[in-house]
């Protein structure tokens, strides 16, 4: 496919001097309806190659080609003490980062049969409710911006800042944060900063309604999504899709209400979902989710107190800086804890949280050393990617491209 | 196995009541299976390669499991066993809330049967346990490398397969292409033992016996 193509009834003058002395002329017979897709492509959301064979204007078939960013990380974290494994899953999807901590983290607790203390539960949820709004920020504008609408992701970027900023003041970091640690969270919240979050929440749903005014009932953006990419039930399980996209195809299903973790069974919210399983479903739940998470946070600011936000059991989490200058044994600690980390036990899980995407699983292995023996990362975008020929089949290939941007494909967690 | 300090909510304790009955049920009542069991409140089914199929076919269409998705399938490599590999199928049921992680092993010869035909997005999963680990699956009719570069050769994720990998690539101005080469490291790979002598090493040099009560493998008398 990367073969020049050469015609040789072009006249020999207008050939390059290499040419017309017949250095290596290779003609190359390619099928001119095969079009290569990325990896450089702006709608192709990072580093997707997607091979279409096309029929005229129609997809006929859609071949991914993924691997573009692959990094290793499974391998790396094998070679690494648990609390170092930690920061490769904020490079994973790295629009919804603590999200991905969290699987890790509720691994890794599961193995160590350690619980959290509450107020880490409640920081984990309403910071994890907030990647989710990052996340379908990011993802909903530019959606829009692959069908040709600029504005939401104008105004998108702002509204991500103010995210982005809570981020920094909790974690000290804007996006790769290393928050949600084993044992609960780094540290606790700055002074101040719930009612920055709570004068945010209360904000936010208006922001919402300005983005569905330029897009829910915008013809051109209807044009371009209904009936495009349509997923039924049967297919969307059988594909194995998972959240906005499982329930968008109409099955009411989310690991924080069927299988909820850290605190989530004690928040009420509730979850969209459409029958129709097209791009503009899959956007409709993504807007409503939204909506639900700032009542999430709500609740989470509402029933948070002061409290420990982790667990003081030292041997997992690190001591106080104050503390270790006065005491020879917190001082050990700490020195123990980011050389050698701990030891999990023997043992394997699978544990699994609703990430902004879907299902973002760990399985995690532990063999009783510092270091996981094995740590799968199921990516939810890999099993979206995989559907995405029998979602374009017969579709335009503009179609193709609202697809990808429905199925909200983050090449770091998909590549690893 | 409820850990001290740990107190099940009544929603876990039934979903493990659950699990509990539906692994005496695949124990008892199907053929092939080695083991079904609760591990850290997981269900567990071991099996071999030949009764896979069937298991799968089962675990999918029987409402008692009614698995309708394959979430997850991914390798495991202990190079010490006879049969090197594990090949894990993490199972999902929406309709009954319930996982189901199904164990097959397997070594670099012998193939175990792919399940696209039931869960087709096993496509994919095939290809990325093939690729990380040179498992083969037998029926997969796309069993092409998916995560490493067009070329690449071996098998990243197995234990024998050195962290920095055989080959690096650069860029080469002279040859205006991109080169493969050999890795050179300017410093030798370091891999950090930071295992300390007390807790790292299981027995003193001297002191078998004490360690061995200790640690709860033998009992004082």
């Amino acid at each position: 496919m990367s073969d020049i193509v050469l015609h040789e009834d072009i006249p020999e003058e207008l050939l390059s001097a290499d040419a017309a002395a017949k250095a290596e002329i290779r003609t190359v017979e390619i099928d001119s309806h095969a079009l290569n897709f990325g990896p450089q492509h702006p709608s192709a959301h990072g580093v997707l190659r997607l091979v279409l064979e096309m029929e005229g204007e129609v997809v006929a078939r859609a071949i991914p080609h993924i691997g573009l960013l692959h990094r290793g990380t499974e391998k790396l974290i094998e070679y690494k003490t648990y609390p170092k494994a930690l920061p490769y899953f904020d490079r994973l999807d790295y629009v919804s980062p603590m999200c991905e901590e969290q699987a890790f983290a509720l691994a890794t607790e599961k193995l160590l049969g350690i619980e959290i203390p509450d107020r880490a539960k409640w920081i984990r949820v309403m910071f994890a409710e907030m990647t989710r709004i990052l996340n379908h920020i990011l993802n909903l504008t530019s959606f829009g911006l692959d069908c040709g609408a600029l504005t939401p992701a104008l105004w998108g970027y702002e509204e991500r800042e103010k995210l982005i900023e809570f981020y920094e003041a909790a974690s000290g970091a804007r996006f790769h944060a290393n928050y949600f640690r084993p044992g609960g969270v780094a540290r606790d919240l700055p002074a101040g900063l719930e009612e920055r979050i709570a004068e945010w929440a209360r904000q936010f749903p208006r922001w919402i309604d300005d983005l569905e005014t330029l897009l829910t009932n915008n013809r051109i953006w209807k044009q371009r999504t209904v009936g495009i990419g349509v997923f039924t039930t049967e297919q969307a399980l059988a594909w194995g899709f998972s959240g906005p996209c499982l329930r968008a195809s109409g099955v009411p299903w989310d690991l924080r209400r069927a299988q909820p973790y850290d605190n989530y069974d004690k928040v009420t919210f509730n979850i969209p979902v459409t029958r129709q399983g097209d791009c503009y479903d899959r956007y409709l739940v993504r807007v409503a989710e939204m909506r639900e998470s700032v009542k999430i946070v709500e609740q989470c600011l509402a029933q948070i107190r002061p409290g420990p936000v982790k667990i003081q059991d030292h041997k997992i989490t690190p001591p106080p800086r104050r503390e270790m200058k006065r005491s020879m044994e917190a001082l050990i600690h700490h020195f123990k804890l980011f050389t050698e980390g701990y030891h999990v036990p023997p043992g394997a899980t699978y544990t699994a949280v609703e990430s902004p995407k879907g299902e973002f699983g760990v399985y995690l292995v532990a063999d009783g050393s510092n270091r996981p023996y094995r740590c799968k990362i199921r990516p939810t975008g890999f099993a979206h990617l995989q559907a995405i020929d029998e979602m374009s089949r017969r579709h335009m290939l503009a179609d193709a491209v609202a697809i990808i941007g429905s199925l909200d494909l983050v090449f770091g967690e998909i590549d690893r | 196995m409820a850990e001290p300090g740990t107190e099940l909510t009544t929603q876990q304790a039934q979903s493990r009541g659950a699990l509990g009955s539906l692994a005496f049920a695949l124990s008892t009542s199907v053929p092939g299976i080695h083991s079904a069991a609760i591990e850290d409140g997981e269900l567990v089914v071991r099996t071999s390669r030949d009764r896979l199929l069937a298991l799968m076919g089962l675990l999918r269409d029987d409402p008692r499991y009614a698995c309708e998705q394959m979430m997850d399938l991914c390798g495991v490599d202990y190079p010490a066993r006879a049969e090197r590999f594990e090949v894990v199928y993490n199972l999902l049921s929406v309709t009954r809330n319930h996982r189901i992680r199904v164990i097959v092993t397997t070594d670099e010869t012998n193939p175990v049967p792919s399940v696209h035909h039931l869960w087709p997005c096993a496509t994919w999963w095939e290809r990325e346990c093939y690729d990380l680990f040179g498992v083969l699956f037998s029926g997969q009719p796309d069993l092409r490398r998916i995560l490493t570069d067009y070329g690449f050769e071996g098998h990243p994720l197995r234990k024998d397969f050195p962290l920095t990998g055989y080959v690096e690539m650069r860029y080469d101005e002279d040859r205006r292409q991109v080169v493969y080469e050999p890795v050179k490291l300017t410093q030798d790979f370091r891999n950090f033992d930071f295992e300390s002598p007390w807790e790292g090493i299981l027995t003193l040099p001297g002191d078998e016996k004490a360690h061995e009560s200790r640690q709860g493998l033998k009992l004082p008398r």
